[in-house]
């Protein structure tokens, strides 16, 4: 092995032909690659300062508009107080199925070939692209009283359009791929060497999966598992549908913003988001340092 | 010869891995169960009405209009945020300045944050008398409650979708496509319409379908802003929960199944698109 000898003094300040044309045309190229880099930098900030930050001012400043008491008053309301126990309850139901839906089927999907792979996937997906509304809708077609369930229900006395169960469904219906769509592409990458060595080892199914699939994806589930809650806790069209707006009952977080501002009633309709606004600044903080552990 | 062992063996269905049966049927229990079954109820609901009913419906003038200010205002909305994605994308990844960071942290916020909560604040930030709002009626130009105001919401909730596509393929791309370019004489437009655009385009596509296809189906955050004027801003969404009001729920199937095929189709296309440049671009 013959070690690459030290660039002379010389070679360095004059350099081979090339270099040295592109030492004296640099300083020009680099301011102009400067400017466009602050004018780029300066229009993205005011972009997402007007689209992002300023609706995040508005609803704090109109929440505290009337002062502390009435703030207060608004955000410890028996009303409130039970739509936040109805939206913390759905969003930790739709987080459970999904975490069990999500490790089965990238499991699945990842680690087995089959036919029809392809095609179960893509059915995966379908609720990414639907609209909320419409992932109402079918429920009520359902489950409602014009329903090919709804006799059923009736007879048995089951409710679940316009009653909490409709509200979960709907919140899981919306969130279905988010924790598979994060696990999948990491099982993915990984391959399946390691869990068939494991396998012809003797390992039992539930052994490898705890200690060789599991270490690969830890990070990648609390990440899906973040965005899904964030999901859960803000979705309103699906649940808007379904829930009937029952005060104190069916009535989630964002709906009762929703009746709060037709009511007239901003100001409480803001001190209602604000709750909403730390919710979505909580859930983007731990989404980061998730991510920045990953790395 | 051992790999090909393997292969002929998964082939006849012989697997190593314990647990195919489980996952699979835990996986088809729960997406028949929650997504299907459900999901087929809109089209057996749909089978009930007659062919003519179906057609008299999706094409009476509230409902084809409605189509037309989701479809349209969806399309200049991912329109904008295809453009300020690949900006907002190539700052973040090309260069460093304070505030980077946060400014990262700060794309997602629309997944984060309710619709309705969006959805009151853009009323409130653009309505005429509000901060943005009354610049902008000085000038004679209202926002709220106009087609303008509905394109907003669905850039709001559009803006992760393009960035997030166009970021990890831009961080991948190498510099040297663009040296080289620069170094065989290209100028910079030139080189970023040539060089750089083209390995971006799948990416930026699938951002624009994706941030097309949420905004067609955005209600929450359009629905305040819109302010609901039948034949003007009356989005498609918003009418399939009138018809739901009213109970006439053969109605609100057959809305929903034309935006369902809209937009299945929409997806479709772009994967196709998406499919059939990678091939191009391969040869």
């Amino acid at each position: 092995m013959k070690k690459k000898a030290p660039r002379t003094y010389q070679e360095d300040i004059i350099g081979d032909g090339i270099s040295s044309i592109q030492k004296v045309r640099e300083p020009h190229r680099e301011n102009e690659g400067r400017c466009i880099k602050y004018v780029l930098i300066g229009v993205c900030t005011l972009f997402l300062f007007v689209m992002l930050v300023l609706p995040l001012i508005v609803v704090v400043t109109n929440a505290l508009r009337d002062g502390w008491a009435a703030y207060r008053e608004a955000v410890i309301d028996e009303y409130t107080v039970k739509a936040l126990q109805l939206t913390l309850f759905a969003a930790v139901a739709a987080v459970t199925v999904n975490t069990v839906f999500g490790l089965f089927a990238s499991y699945l999907l990842s680690k087995f070939y089959f036919r029809g792979r392809q095609i179960l996937a893509a059915l995966i997906d379908i609720p990414f692209s639907i609209s909320p509304v419409i992932a109402g809708l079918v429920f009520i077609l359902t489950f409602g009283n014009v329903g090919w369930m709804g006799e059923f229900l009736k007879a048995h006395g089951i409710r679940i359009v316009f009653a909490v169960p409709g509200v979960v469904l709907a919140t899981i219906f919306v969130t279905f791929p988010f924790v598979f769509r994060e696990l999948f592409p990491v099982l993915n990458a990984q391959g399946k060497d390691e869990e068939e060595a494991a396998a012809l080892m003797g390992a039992g199914g539930f052994t490898i999966f705890r200690r060789i699939t599991f270490p690969h994806i830890k990070w990648a589930l609390l990440y899906g598992v973040i965005l899904c809650a964030a999901r859960a806790l803000g979705e309103f069209g699906a649940v808007s549908v379904i829930s009937g707006h029952l005060r104190g009952k069916t009535n989630t977080l964002p709906l009762h913003v929703e009746i709060l501002y037709n009511e007239f009633n901003t100001t409480a309709a803001f001190a209602v988001s604000s709750i909403l606004v730390v919710l979505a600044v909580l859930i983007l903080i731990a989404r980061n340092i998730v991510e920045w552990r990953k790395e | 010869m051992e790999q090909q062992i393997i292969k002929v063996k998964n082939k006849r269905g012989v697997r190593v891995i314990p647990g195919f049966g489980l996952s699979l049927g835990v996986t088809l229990a729960m997406l028949g169960m929650l997504v299907l079954i459900p999901l087929a109820s809109i089209f057996i609901s749909a089978g009930r009405l007659s062919f003519s009913e179906f057609i008299e419906v999706v094409t009476s003038g509230q409902v084809v209009s409605g189509y037309a200010v989701s479809l349209s205002c969806a399309f200049f909305a991912a329109l904008v945020n295809a453009v300020f994605g690949l900006m907002t994308a190539w700052a973040l990844v090309r260069y460093d300045f304070p505030g980077k960071r946060l400014m990262d942290g700060l794309i997602e916020l629309p997944f984060a944050l309710p619709t309705s909560v969006a959805g009151i604040a853009l009323t409130y930030l653009y309505s005429d008398k509000g901060w943005i709002g009354a610049l902008f009626a000085k000038m004679g130009v209202k926002i709220a409650y106009t087609r303008i105001g509905i394109t907003i919401a669905m850039v709001f909730v559009g803006i992760p979708f393009v960035v997030r596509a166009v970021q990890p393929v831009l961080e991948k791309l190498d510099r040297q496509y663009e040296e080289a370019a620069e170094m065989l004489g290209a100028g910079r437009v030139y080189t970023f319409f040539r060089v750089v655009l083209p390995e971006l385009f799948p990416a930026l596509l699938a951002g624009f379908g994706l941030a097309f296809a949420r905004g067609i189906g955005e209600y929450g955050s359009v629905v305040f802003i819109a302010g609901n004027i039948p034949n003007k801003t009356q989005i498609a969404p918003l009418l399939i929960m009138t018809k739901l009001e009213q109970y006439k729920y053969a109605d609100a199937t057959a809305i929903a199944l034309v935006l369902l095929v809209i937009s299945f189709l929409l997806m479709l296309f772009i994967n196709s698109v998406q499919l059939y440049m990678q091939r191009f671009s391969k040869k």
